[in-house]
Parts: C-alpha cells; sequence; structure tokens
C-alpha cells in the first residue's frame, strides 16, 4: 500500500515536468533582497519558472559579486541548461562568463548590463530608466492639455543612476509643452520619510496652491509626499497631481484611494521575457535581440488598482 | 537652585547665538520663514517644521548626551530606531493596540540599550565597538522584523504620536520637549548628572568613592536605547510605516553631532542636555535653509558640510580664545590686560 | 673601577616644574666614563623625570648638561641620540612584528639601487649580535623571542646608534634570573668596551651586583651619591627612605587604643599579597611599611575592596564582611585616599565642591541628592578646617595644587565619617607646609578615636603618627613594631635585614 502510493505520487509530481517542459534546469545568481522591488523579483522569478516547470535554481549573492561568482561556477558544475544573472556591478564578468560560454550555457542578464563582450552573454532584460520618466512626463503633458503648471520634483538618491535618467526622462517628456516647469527640485533619497520632509518644504517655500503637480523618481517618496500635502489641508490628487514611477502596491493603493494619479511600472516580472527567450533559443536555437527592454507600463485611476493592489502585495514588495 | 539659571544661560549662550545666525539665514533666503498660521487643525510654518522635523535627532541627543558625558558612544541608535519601528509597526498590524505597540517599541529599545550596557561595562568592550555590533546588525533585525518590506499600517493611535497634534502643536514637538525636559529634571533634580559625570571623568576616582559605575553605564545607554525606541516610533508614525532599511538611517552620526555642537566633550564629563537640544534644533536649521535656499541636491552634502564646520570652527577653543582676547583688548585695552592673562592658564591646563 | 677623571656626562643643577609640583630640584648626576651608575629613588622620587630631561623627551627648566666636556641641549630623543645618549625601555620599544634585523637598522638599512638589501642587513644584524653572544635568525621577527633577547635587541639597536652612554630603564623588571644574567652578562661587556650607562631598576640585588656607583633620588632632589663598593644594601636603603631627615618626631599623646574594631585573618589575593593578618582598634594608626612593590599599596587595596581578596576574612566588630568591591567598603564605613591621587583620587574636571561631596553622594543613592544648602555647608567646612586654599569651589579641582587635591580627598572621605580611613601615601607630592598639616590631621583623627592605616615610604613620618607599624617585604608581612620599637633603625632593619631569613 505504502509503497504503491509513494510511487503514484512521485509519478503525479514528475508528469507535469516531463509534459511541458524538456526537463530543464536553470540557475538565478540574486543579487540579494535589499529593497522590496528585488524581493518581488525574486518571487516572480521562482513563480515564473515555476509555471514553466523549470527547476531553479537560486542563490542569494548578499551583495557581493564574489558569491555571485561562486554561485555560477557551481551552476556550470552541475551543468545547468541556462543561468540568470542579475549583475551585482558592471565590471569583472569575463571570466566567469567564458567560463559559462566554455561549457554551452546560455547565460541571460536580468535588470542590469555588465561591461563584457556582447557574446559571452545570449540577451540582457533591462528596464529603461530614461524611457520611464518620458512615459511620466507625457502622461503628465496629456492630462494638462494645454493648462500651464508648476511642478515639483522629488529625485532619486543624489548621483544614482535612476536619479539621472528618470530625471532626464521627464524633461523630455514635458520639452514640448508650453507652461509646463519644474519650479522645485530637491533629493529625497527614494525614502519615504525624506518624501515628507522635502514636500513639506515644498508646500511651504512655494505655497500649496501655487504648485500644480508632484513628479516622484519613486513611489515611496510620492506615498510620503502625499502625506505632506494632506497635513497642509490640500488634496492630493486633486490639488495637486501626482505621478510617480515604480508601481508598488502601495502606489496602487494610493491611486485606488484617489491620492495619487499615476505611477510606471518598473516590472520585477524580467524573467518572464527572459525564459521566453531561453526556451525559444534551447528549442531550435532562435537568437534573441541583444537587450531586451521591458515594457514601461502606465497605470492610472482608469485601472482596476484595487484589484491590482491585492494581486501584488504579496510578491514580498 | 538660585545659582543655576543665570550659570545654565551662560552655558548655551554661544550655542543660542549660533542658533539665532541660522535661523536668520533662514530667513534670509525665505522672507517668509517665520510666517506661522493655523491650518487643518495644525501649526502650520517653517519655524514648526524646525521643531518638528527635529524631534528624532533631538529625541537621540537625550540620551547620546548622557552616553557621551561617561566617555562613551552609542552609534546603534539609527538601527534601534529601525528596529523599535518595525516592532511597533508589527504589533498593530498584528491587530494589538496602539499603547501595547507604544510599550512593545519602548521595550525593544530598552533592550538594545541593556544589550549595549552590558557589552559596554560588564564585558568592558570599548562603546564604539560595542555599540557597532548592534549599528551592522540591528538593521537586518529590523528587516526581519518587517520581513523587508515597508510595512505599512493604519491604526490612528499609533499614527498620532508622529503625524498628529496636541492642543494644534506636532505630536513629536511635545514628546521631545517634555522628554527633554523631563531628562535635564531627572538628571540636575537628583544626584544622577553629578556622577555620571565624575564617570566620565575619571572612571578609577568614581569606582574607589564608591559609585556604581556599572550600573550607571548600563542605565545610560538603557536611556539612550529608550530615547531611539521613541524617535523611531515617531518617524514610523511620520510615514504610517515602518522602513527597515531607511527609518534613522545616519542619524546616530547627526545625534553625535548635535551633542557636539552642543558644546559637550566627546572625551566625557560635563555635559548639558538642553545645550545639545539646541544643538539639534541648528542641525535641523541648517537642513531648513538647504531646503528653503532652493539649490540643486547636488550642493546638499556641501553646503550643510561648510556650515557645520563654520559652527564648530566658532566653537574651537583656540577662536574663543582670540574672540576673548580681541574683546578685551576693547576700549580700555591697558588698564584691563590683567585679567585675560589671570585667566587664560586656567582654560589651557587640560 | 679607575679613579674616575672628568665625567662623561654631567648633569647640574636640573630643575623640572610641573604645574602644582617641583619635580626636580637642582639635580646632580655625574656619570663616568666606562661605569654602571644606578638612578635609585621610590617611585616619584624623580628619576624618570630625569631621565627624561637628558634624553629631550622633556625640556628642563633649569641647569645644564655637558656630554665629553660640551654642552648639550637635546630637543628630542632623536637628537640625544645623535649626539650619543641611547635608551632602553622596561617595555621595549620596538616593532614587535617586525624581524630583528628590521628592528635593528629601521632608518638604516643598508640599500642597493635604493631598496633595501635584505640579504646585507640580515648578515650585519647577525654579526652585530653574535658580539653580544647572541646567535640567532635575525630573519625572524622579534616577538618570537623572549623579552630579555628584545632587550639585548633594543640595546645593541641603542648603541649601534648613540655609543657613548646607554640609559636602562628597568630593564630587569620582567626577566627572570638567567635573562637577568644575560642581560648583566651583555652590560658588562659594553662597559669594559668604555661605554657608560645609567641603570634603573628596584631590585637592591641587582643594583649591588652589576653596578659602580649610585645616586639616589628622593622627592626630586639628590639625597647622596656613593660608590656602592663603600656602602651597604642598609646604607642605600636609609638614603631612600631618608632617615637622616631631621624632622623632628613631636611627642604622641599616648592615648590607649579603643575597641576592636576590624579583624583581618590571612587575606590574600594571589600575585599581589600573601596571607596578611592584623588587628585595628578605634583611635589607633597602623603604619605599613616597606619598599616599592612590597605590598603595602596592594594591602590597602584589599582592605577597601578596590581589588577583590581570594583568600581569608574580615571582621568588623565581630561579624564577617564582605567586601567585593569599594562600594560595600563605604557602607561598611571604611574611607581611603589611594597612592595615585590624579588617576585614582581626584575626578580632575569637576568641581571642588562636587569632589569633596561624590562619596557621601555615592553612599545615598542618586535618588537622594543631597540639597545645595547642605552640600555648600560641608564643603566650606571642610575647607576650612583642612585649611584647603582654593579660589572657588566651584573651580576643577585639577587646577588645585596637590596638597591641596589631597585634603581636597582627604574632606571627600571625612564628609562620610568614616571609622576606618587608609591613607596610601598621603603626603606624597606635596609642599611641606601641606605635609605637616596632614600628619596633624591624621593625630587629630587617631585622638577622636578613629582607626586609620596608613601606608607610606617616609619613614620619620610613620615613625611620626603610627602607634603600631606593619613590615612587608617582598609581599609578606614580615613583622610588627609596637611602641618604643617604632623607631626608621628598626623599620630599616626589617625592611633591608636578613634577606635570606624573611624573604621567600
Amino acid at each position: 500500500m505504502n509503497i504503491k502510493a509513494t510511487l503514484l505520487a512521485s509519478a503525479v509530481a514528475l508528469t507535469p515536468a516531463f509534459a511541458v517542459a524538456q526537463d530543464l534546469t536553470i540557475g538565478f545568481s540574486q543579487i540579494g533582497s535589499e529593497s522590496g522591488w528585488r524581493a518581488a523579483e525574486t518571487t516572480v522569478t521562482k513563480q515564473e519558472a515555476e509555471k514553466r516547470g523549470i527547476d531553479l535554481k537560486f542563490a542569494d549573492a548578499q551583495q557581493k559579486q564574489e558569491n555571485q561568482i561562486k554561485a555560477i561556477r557551481s551552476f556550470i558544475a552541475q551543468g545547468v541548461d541556462a543561468i540568470l544573472l542579475a549583475p551585482v556591478v558592471a565590471t569583472g564578468w569575463d571570466e566567469v562568463l567564458e567560463e559559462a560560454a566554455d561549457a554551452e550555457i546560455p547565460v541571460v542578464l536580468l535588470d542590469r548590463t555588465v561591461d563584457a563582450p556582447e557574446d559571452l552573454y545570449l540577451t540582457a532584460v533591462t528596464s529603461d530608466l530614461v524611457h520611464e520618466g518620458r512615459v511620466a512626463g507625457q502622461w503628465l503633458v496629456d492630462e494638462m492639455a494645454g493648462e500651464p503648471c508648476r511642478i515639483v520634483e522629488l529625485q532619486g538618491t543624489t548621483g544614482s543612476s535612476p536619479a539621472i535618467d528618470r530625471k532626464q526622462g521627464f524633461e523630455e517628456g514635458i520639452a514640448g509643452a508650453e507652461g509646463l516647469e519644474i519650479v522645485r527640485s530637491q533629493t529625497g533619497d527614494f525614502t519615504r520619510s525624506q518624501g515628507k520632509v522635502v514636500m513639506e518644504s515644498f508646500l511651504k517655500a512655494e505655497g500649496g496652491e501655487n504648485i500644480c503637480a508632484l513628479y516622484a523618481h519613486n513611489d515611496d517618496m510620492a506615498v510620503g509626499a502625499i502625506q505632506a500635502i494632506k497635513e497642509a489641508g490640500l488634496n492630493p490628487g486633486e490639488d495637486i497631481k501626482i505621478v510617480a514611477i515604480d508601481a508598488v502596491p502601495d502606489a496602487h493603493l494610493a491611486i485606488a484611494n484617489g491620492e495619487m494619479n499615476a505611477t510606471i511600472e518598473l516590472t520585477p516580472n524580467m524573467a518572464g521575457p527572459a525564459l521566453d527567450a531561453l526556451e525559444a533559443y534551447l528549442a531550435d536555437g532562435t537568437a534573441p535581440a541583444k537587450w531586451i527592454q521591458t515594457e514601461s507600463k502606465l497605470f492610472t485611476a482608469a485601472d482596476d488598482n484595487a484589484a491590482i493592489y491585492e494581486e501584488k502585495k504579496n510578491l514580498g514588495y | 537652585m538660585p545659582a543655576t539659571t543665570p550659570s545654565l544661560f551662560k552655558r548655551i549662550t554661544p550655542q543660542l547665538l549660533i542658533l539665532a545666525v541660522v535661523i536668520g539665514l533662514n530667513f534670509l533666503v525665505f522672507p517668509d520663514f517665520f510666517d506661522v498660521s493655523f491650518r487643518n487643525g495644525r501649526l502650520f510654518g517653517n519655524l514648526v517644521d524646525v521643531f518638528n522635523r527635529g524631534a528624532p535627532v533631538a529625541l537621540l541627543c537625550i540620551g547620546m548626551t548622557l552616553v557621551i558625558a561617561t566617555k562613551g558612544i552609542d552609534l546603534s541608535v539609527g538601527a534601534v530606531m529601525a528596529i523599535a519601528g518595525a516592532t511597533a509597526a508589527s504589533l498593530v498590524t498584528d491587530g494589538y493596540g496602539w499603547g501595547t505597540a507604544l510599550l512593545g517599541a519602548l521595550a525593544t529599545g530598552a533592550l538594545c540599550g541593556f544589550w549595549n550596557g552590558f557589552l559596554v561595562a560588564v564585558l568592558r568592550i570599548q562603546p564604539i565597538v560595542a555599540t557597532l555590533v548592534l549599528m551592522v546588525a540591528g538593521r537586518g533585525i529590523a528587516q526581519l522584523i518587517t520581513e523587508g518590506t515597508i510595512l505599512t499600517f493604519n491604526n490612528e493611535g499609533l499614527i498620532r504620536l508622529g503625524a498628529g497634534t496636541f492642543m494644534g502643536i506636532p505630536t513629536p514637538i511635545v514628546i521631545w520637549l517634555a522628554l527633554g525636559t523631563l531628562a535635564t529634571i531627572g538628571v540636575r533634580r537628583t544626584a544622577l548628572g553629578m556622577l555620571i559625570e565624575s564617570i566620565g571623568v575619571n572612571e578609577a576616582s568614581s569606582r574607589l568613592a564608591g559609585i556604581n559605575s556599572r550600573v550607571l553605564l548600563i542605565c545610560v545607554y538603557l536611556a539612550s536605547g529608550l530615547c531611539a525606541a521613541l524617535a523611531g516610533v515617531i518617524v514610523a508614525a511620520d510615514i504610517k510605516g515602518a522602513d527597515a532599511n531607511n527609518a534613522g538611517l545616519w542619524l546616530e552620526l547627526d545625534a553625535i553631532l548635535a551633542v557636539v555642537i552642543g558644546g559637550n566633550s566627546l572625551l566625557g564629563g560635563r555635559f548639558s542636555i538642553v545645550a545639545s537640544l539646541i544643538g539639534a534644533l541648528i542641525i535641523q536649521s541648517v537642513n531648513s535653509v538647504i531646503l528653503l535656499s532652493g539649490m540643486p541636491p547636488e550642493f546638499n552634502l556641501v553646503i550643510k558640510a561648510l556650515l557645520i564646520l563654520a559652527i564648530l570652527v566658532i566653537q574651537s577653543p583656540r577662536v574663543a580664545h582670540l574672540i576673548y582676547m580681541l574683546r578685551a583688548s576693547g576700549p580700555e585695552r591697558l588698564p584691563e590686560r590683567q585679567r585675560p592673562s589671570v585667566q587664560e592658564p586656567k582654560e589651557d591646563a587640560l | 673601577m679607575t679613579t674616575p677623571q672628568a665625567p662623561l656626562l654631567h648633569a647640574s643643577g636640573i630643575s623640572k616644574f610641573f604645574p602644582g609640583a617641583v619635580a626636580l630640584d637642582e639635580v646632580e648626576l655625574k656619570l663616568y666614563p666606562g661605569e654602571v651608575h644606578a638612578l635609585l629613588g621610590e617611585n616619584g622620587a624623580g628619576k624618570s623625570t630625569l631621565i627624561k630631561c637628558l634624553t629631550g623627551a622633556y625640556r628642563r627648566d633649569g641647569g645644564t648638561i655637558t656630554l665629553d666636556g660640551e654642552d648639550i641641549d637635546a630637543k628630542s630623543t632623536a637628537e640625544s641620540q645623535e649626539l650619543g645618549i641611547g635608551t632602553v625601555y622596561q617595555e621595549v620599544n620596538l616593532l614587535p612584528n617586525l624581524t630583528v634585523a628590521e628592528n635593528l637598522f629601521m632608518g638604516r638599512q643598508p640599500t642597493r639601487l635604493g631598496l633595501v638589501n635584505r640579504r646585507q642587513m640580515n648578515t650585519q644584524a647577525r654579526e652585530a649580535l653574535l658580539g653580544y653572544g647572541l646567535d640567532l635568525d635575525p630573519g625572524e621577527p622579534l616577538n618570537s623571542f623572549s623579552v630579555a633577547v628584545q632587550q639585548v635587541v633594543a640595546i645593541a639597536r641603542a648603541v649601534a646608534l648613540s655609543g657613548k652612554v646607554l640609559i636602562l630603564d628597568e630593564p630587569t623588571a620582567s626577566l627572570d634570573r638567567d635573562e637577568v644574567d644575560l642581560l648583566f652578562g651583555v652590560i658588562r661587556q659594553l662597559k669594559d668596551s668604555g661605554l657608560s650607562i645609567v641603570f634603573i631598576t628596584h631590585f637592591l640585588d641587582q643594583v649591588f651586583e652589576i653596578s659602580d656607583r649610585a645616586t639616589v633620588l628622593r622627592n626630586g632632589r639628590v639625597v647622596g651619591e656613593r660608590l656602592l663598593a663603600d656602602v651597604t644594601q642598609h646604607d642605600v636603603v636609609t638614603l631612600m627612605l631618608g632617615r637622616q631627615l631631621e624632622a623632628t618626631v613631636q611627642d604622641r599623646k599616648a592615648g590607649k587604643p579603643g575597641a576592636l574594631l576590624l579583624e583581618i585573618n590571612d587575606l590574600a589575593k594571589r600575585g599581589m599579597i600573601e596571607p596578611f593578618s592584623m588587628n585595628l582598634h578605634r583611635g589607633e594608626v597602623v603604619g605599613l611599611a616597606g619598599l616599592l612593590g612590597s605590598g603595602r599599596t596592594e594591602t590597602a587595596n584589599l582592605l577597601f575592596g578596590a581589588v577583590q581578596a581570594d583568600h581569608g576574612k574580615m571582621l568588623i566588630d565581630g561579624r564577617e564582611a564582605r567586601i567585593a568591591n569599594p562600594r560595600d567598603a563605604v557602607a561598611q564605613g571604611f574611607a581611603m585616599c589611594p597612592e595615585d591621587r590624579k588617576t585614582h583620587g581626584i575626578v580632575g574636571d569637576l568641581s571642588v565642591r562636587d569632589n569633596i561631596i561624590l562619596a557621601l553622594q555615592a553612599r545615598q543613592g542618586w535618588m537622594r541628592p543631597i540639597p545645595r544648602a547642605k552640600v555648600h555647608e560641608i564643603a566650606e567646612h571642610y575647607v576650612k578646617a583642612l585649611d584647603i586654599r582654593l579660589a572657588s569651589l566651584d573651580m576643577p579641582i585639577r587646577l588645585l595644587s596637590g596638597g591641596n587635591q589631597q585634603k581636597a580627598l582627604l574632606a571627600r572621605w571625612l564628609a562620610t565619617e568614616p571609622d576606618v580611613l587608609i591613607l596610601d601615601e598621603p603626603t606624597r607630592g606635596i609642599d611641606v607646609g601641606a605635609h605637616a598639616e596632614i600628619i596633624a590631621l591624621i593625630e587629630r583623627l587617631r585622638e577622636n578615636g578613629m582607626a586609620l592605616l596608613v601606608a607610606s615610604s617616609e619613614l620619620e613620618e610613620l615613625v611620626a603618627y603610627s602607634t603600631r607599624v606593619v613590615v612587608l617585604r617582598d609581599r609578606h608581612q614580615v613583622r610588627e613594631l609596637t611602641g618604643d620599637e617604632i623607631t626608621a633603625d628598626n623599620i630599616v632593619h626589617a625592611i633591608a635585614a636578613e634577606p635570606e631569613k624573611g624573604a621567600a
């Protein structure tokens, strides 16, 4: 009886793997879990792998490149079919990537690229930070429909590449529009509390009624700023329009509550496109493009934010 | 008691002057700085913001002043803030009331402080190393509590501690003013202040004079942990969420700076909590200048560094001596000649 | 020893003042060529200050130093080294993790093409050390060798750099007998080669073994220079402890000691003091005599709980008392003014007022602050009673002179109205006036029924106020003198005589 049940159970467990994927094993070297977004990326990657019946070997590098290199070598030694790598830094990968190439294991970069010859990796799946800013700017231009607008901007950590690129993209987005101008721009360090503090000073320095819109480089700062606007006796989302980037669950909640107007998604689903490309490549050798850009999707009140919030809140953000 | 009031005032005069200058700077870059209105049921204005936003550092520097007075230092306060905020947030999200959450956070802070005190007083580890342990590990602990996310909550009672008002005054202001007063009275109306100073100046002598330095040392680190916990709760309540990664980040340095601007020596000994609190206000006023000036953020740190440098240079003994000499050699130079030369060697005899 | 001609190094009239104290008062030191010259004196006598003035570590405030007949005035130890005066300290001041050769040649390594020629350096080092009777691999790190070898390396370096005068500051303090022999061999060899050596140590046997001549310092003054061939250990101890000081002993009112207060039974602490027994009555002063390191301070610290005894017990008024720390001691009515006033007594930055009230307040606990008016009254009372001279009660105590600091410390303890007052070197480093006042105070306190235990290196002082004297030697209690036995002579005998019988 027992033996029979065990056999049956294992047969059931093995069936989908045989049926759907050709028994793929893929190694994933993740940077760590320094932010909610990163945690969500890990969760989504695992979900995507499970959906396709892929055996995903996960390695958390705790922000250290040497851990990532170790993980990749161990993947190579285990003879995985492919490797996903979210590189912690841009340089120093040539050697280990060559080892992977020698073992004929394709490597797909997630979320960031590296300074290495292009033939050492299959493709890179990343978002386009400048593009995200541009979408946010474009949304505001459409929203204002020709009306003038005094904008305040909450920048990310000074000198970080998301802060530089998202600022540049937004400025490009509003470049053509008459009457749209950024009147104050200050860093909120990507944090909620600094977002709130800096917004408070904006409100006082400009006068709340003279601010038409807020552009924040991430949702956390926007969520902080919303509280500052409320405490100043104004209605966020109405008196001051708010657009930010990332589309974390709390932003969807704020949009659902009418306190925020738009957010642009930095999708944690880098693995989906990456696995698609990998499966195609492994099946018949179709070489994907060297850069797969993820979609920078715009969410506004028109979407069902309450539902999205419920869906996203368990991803580990 | 009659002797203390004038001497306290004399002690904090330099800090008050600097505060006045920095506030004046605020007024220069933003003429409406002093406008205070009553809006949405609360005091509203830049000056209010300075007091409100200065609350975390003000709270931290109360405990930090005591720790530094014993020749110690507490690098862990920023991390303790994160832990306490995370504790409070996770308690309310688990359905407990705000009172329980506050007590839980304070208990966590006390535990952290006790740990530091134990390392310093019992195991005799150097304070900077002992508290570094928790500074590094603390954020990890906080992240374990929040499970890596920003733990958002909606408990009105808890939120009121950070974002609410008490008779129209933002609660954080009330809290730090109250705690500051309480702490000052606590150390000056009892013998605690003198005993703490005694340990800071010369622990060996103090021990031989019968002072229980071990218990006192643990107590000051405990106090520092409690202050940090309160600051952590306020910061979390302010944004309705516990941000384990960022809550209190680098605030330990601001707290130490506030104590130093308050004219307290890092070598321990004589201390003034009131002066440290003014130090905290000075730092926040400097932040305010930066925010109100509308300069590009690339200049933030440079401006802050320059202003702080200027403050510390003005306070340095050499410059103070120079100012003193310049004043003494004012109009009636010759007859007054003797006084500075009699008084100066005392100060230099360190 | 040949009859000396002109001294090689002649320091005369050397004075050095510290705030509130005269560290050296016109000290003269004559160092002849090819001699080993011991510099003797109790702690605080001025030995190390004198050395520092000779080597340029301190600037002297007065006096002249001639070397080979030339006036010298070194502004740093490096400069004095160049002039020919090398120094080796007790804690070897070399770099323990570098090799022997590197230490030996630090700063003057043989080079080739601008690079250190390691092989040549090692060869030279080996040869140099062979000259000292050491055959070792100079490529090994210094800390892989014993302290004695490290000392020899330090000496070799100092000799190579300087070559005229070598100052050895307690080089044997942490060496065992074989190592001392090794070191002495080296010293003799250097002496034969014409080097003059200044040797500082607390071990009298070693002084007589190796030195030709000794200069004895006390309280910053030279109290004698002797050719050691002409004198005995006894004479030297007498000089060090100052028996011939003519301070007259006032007649003690022979008050009878009162009730038994304290019984000490075999109290001991391994490595600090051997089992020690003694009774202490109200209204008596027990003096603790002995040389430095004999266990005077250790005994005082043990009684006060500053260090914890690991053996024996103590009875107060017939009841066993457990004293684990000074707090317990204070609670039991003990008080102690420690030997090192600066580091263990005063709380420098606090006001005189706070310093006076400190022990009383600590005993009351922080919850019960002594009212300001009361504090003021107590402080004023003792300032007057002990004649503490100060500008204001609010001035930091570190600005007071040594004598006034000591009186303020006495005030701190008298304010607690103790039963037992322990004084460790109560008169060290204070001026003559305060000195006499403190002795008079001890007398007065005894008459009032207090029990006092006074450790001192000043024999006349002990003789003057003690009703009993306990003599310590090598951490052992060797004698107890009472009544008419208490004379400086007897104390000196007990300290210096019969080393084979008294000491372990």
